[in-house]
């Protein structure tokens, strides 16, 4: 028998019976034990199978079409949408957009986002408290966060300008430049990650075993020494963790450089326009869901490349040689102290 | 490395080793490996980071209490909010942008997939976590794998599907995509597998249970304070959800996010009014946040997923 409850063999209701005649309600119970759990496993293959695998699979038929918005599918035209997407001017200050938003957005993050977490790891009065302020802008809708931010990062009326002034800093073109856009952007997804992160990061933090601090404690090492030493090697998976699920999010960026002017169409020279506003723009206002489609395939085929390059670097990063070596001293330091201590 | 022994350690590491080692005695637990209360430099800079996690937001309800005169002539807004805040949501609320109905639309898709979320994933969680049948290894590593796919990428397709349907326009869009999720099965499998005892499912098929009566008499309610988890998180990320509502629902059956972008392009001159639709959707979810931000944060930590 295939199918039945775990771990005791036989606790099908079939079993429990006296064998005399198997009636119909005894087959029933036994098809209802075998097929339950497929039963109950199906929903999510069946609407993944309809809304995730198809439409990626159904991607790639539709990128080699000519297709449009209103008319539906039209000729097979080979790689000829992926050539043209490839010689939009267009399509590379996209790909910059995205990559450098990505970069400012992703890297001060993560730093911040350990360096927050180190701090509430400490032993807090009012832990909730300051847990719960850190997180408060994740239930902020990104949509609504682009806008105070555009607002306040406007370049003549906006505040952070007006502060710059008094400072006697001359007004920055968050709108106009391609560099103080990005930065614009990319603090917005700060703004909404960073504390998230930061709880990710307390949560990893605080199952560290907290004899290896007091044996690093012992031995001298200062607490930033410890941080480096042990705090960061032993994050290791979940900072590939976050790494990685911010690579996915920050390269698909979409919402906030959307909604920073009233257009949304990236600024008037493209100087915050992401490949999936392109994307958008492709399919919705040009009407032509292949090419919409081909730039869909390049923006996968970038995720992964960077989901790897992302992975082999904080493997690095963090396995430096003498971190883990400081790591492995304090372990076996405890150790021979537990021995002692017997 | 020769093991010291404790009189050595205590002789040259002094007071701190001393104390916590009293300290472990006593079965206090240590954090951030030092039981040392934090000095007033981590209080001040966390303290910022929640100036800054609070301000964005205030700064909303400042320019959405004043008029647009007011705005125009200071950028920086003054400290105390202006006494406009009703007028101008009154003025969104009357607007050709319909926010009443964008409201309502909002809060029917966000209780329709958190519902539908937390019944799918734990009737699915609870067949990976407690029945045995051909294919649940690789099945459910199969489930964990779909949640590294950015299914965003299949939105061209998943458009087409929908026009096929007919159901451009119509909240069904929305709803229809987000009904189960991997997270969702796989958080409802970890917390079904070390929350719920065999011996409870055994006695209910002992006792002549159909194998839905004991999945709804007993992994049901014991699935409940993850359940409770997974709805809220669902709810947040459908309240805060636009590219494929944007895309799918047109403007005619907007979302809040959807109907924000409608109110920016049709009125962007006219910052109070924006504002005071960025507070209407902001509030709902704050109030969520001030009962449930504690559940929030233990959600996260204990594995939460992005998005």
């Amino acid at each position: 028998m295939a199918t039945q409850l775990a771990p005791t063999r036989g606790a099908a209701p079939s079993r429990q019976r006296p064998p005399r005649k198997i009636g119909f309600r005894q087959t029933l119970g036994r098809w209802d034990v075998k097929v339950s759990p497929y039963l109950y496993i199906s929903p999510f293959f069946i609407l993944f199978a309809i809304v995730g695998l198809f439409p990626l699979l159904y991607t790639g038929y539709v990128s080699v079409h000519e297709w449009s918005l209103l008319g539906g599918k039209g000729d097979y035209v080979g790689f000829e949408n992926f050539s043209f997407v490839l010689g939009q001017p267009n399509f590379w200050t996209g790909l910059r957009n995205t990559l450098s938003i990505f970069l400012l957005s992703s890297v001060p993050q993560v730093i911040a986002a350990l360096i927050i977490a180190a701090m509430l790891d400490a032993n807090l009065r009012a832990k909730t408290f300051w847990r719960m302020g850190v997180l408060l802008p994740y239930v902020v809708a990104p949509v609504a966060v682009a806008l105070v931010f555009s607002k306040m990062f406007a370049d003549e009326s906006g505040m952070i300008n007006a502060v710059l002034g008094n400072l006697g800093i001359d007004p920055i073109g968050w709108h106009k430049d391609v560099l103080p856009s990005h930065i614009a952007i990319a603090s917005m997804v700060n703004f909404r990650w960073t504390g998230y992160n930061a709880l990710i990061f307390l949560a990893a933090m605080q199952a560290i075993p907290r004899d290896l601090y007091e044996a690093a404690t012992l031995d001298g090492a200062s607490r930033v020494r410890q941080f480096f030493a042990i705090t960061i090697p032993m994050l290791r998976p979940t900072m590939i963790f976050v790494i990685i699920t911010s690579t996915i999010g920050g390269l698909q960026i979409y919402d906030e450089p959307r909604m920073y002017d009233q257009l949304g169409q990236g600024g008037n020279s493209r100087q915050w326009m992401t490949i999936t506003l392109y994307l958008y723009e492709l399919g919705w206002r040009q009407r032509d869901l292949g090419r919409a489609a081909a730039v869909a395939w390049l923006l996968f085929l970038l995720i992964i490349i960077f989901a790897i390059l992302n992975f082999a670097i904080t493997r690095r990063i963090s396995s430096a040689d003498d971190m883990t070596r400081t790591a492995k001293k304090a372990r076996k330091a405890i150790k021979a102290r537990e021995r002692s201590a017997r | 490395m020769s093991a010291p022994s404790i009189p050595f350690i205590e002789q040259t590491a002094g007071k701190s080793a001393a104390r916590s080692a009293r300290r472990r005695r006593k079965g206090v637990a240590l954090a951030g490996g030092s039981d040392r209360r934090p000095g007033w430099v981590t209080y001040l800079v966390l303290g910022l980071v929640i100036v800054g996690s609070v301000f964005p937001l205030y700064f909303t309800v400042l320019l959405a209490s004043s008029d647009a005169q007011t705005i125009a002539q200071n950028p920086i807004p003054s400290p105390i909010p202006g006494g406009q805040l009703w007028d101008n949501l009154v003025r969104v609320y009357q607007s050709d942008i319909d926010l009443w109905q964008a409201t309502l639309n909002s809060i029917i898709v966000a209780v329709a997939t958190s519902a539908s979320v937390v019944f799918f994933s734990t009737l699915a969680g609870y067949s990976f976590a407690k029945l045995r049948f051909k294919g649940r290894g690789p099945l459910l590593v199969f489930v964990i794998a779909t949640m590294a796919v950015p299914t965003q990428l299949g939105v061209v397709p998943l458009f087409i599907v929908m026009k096929e349907l007919g159901l451009v326009g119509n909240l069904m869009a929305v709803i229809l995509p987000g009904m189960v999720t991997a997270f969702g099965v796989f958080w409802m499998t970890q917390y079904l597998d070390s929350a719920l005892p065999y011996e409870l499912i055994e006695a209910a098929r002992v006792d002549g249970a159909s194998m839905f009566r004991t999945f709804w008499s007993i992994a049901l309610p014991a699935a409940r304070p993850a359940a409770a988890m997974l709805a809220l998180f669902t709810f947040i990320a459908s309240w805060t959800n636009f590219f494929w509502p944007s895309i799918v629902l047109g403007t005619q059956t907007p979302t809040l996010p959807v109907a924000l972008q409608l109110l920016q392009a049709g009125f962007f001159k006219d910052i109070a009014l924006i504002m005071a639709g960025v507070v209407i959707s902001v509030i709902p979810l704050i109030l969520v946040f001030l009962v449930a931000g504690r559940q929030l944060v233990a959600g996260i930590m204990q594995g939460a997923v992005k998005g």
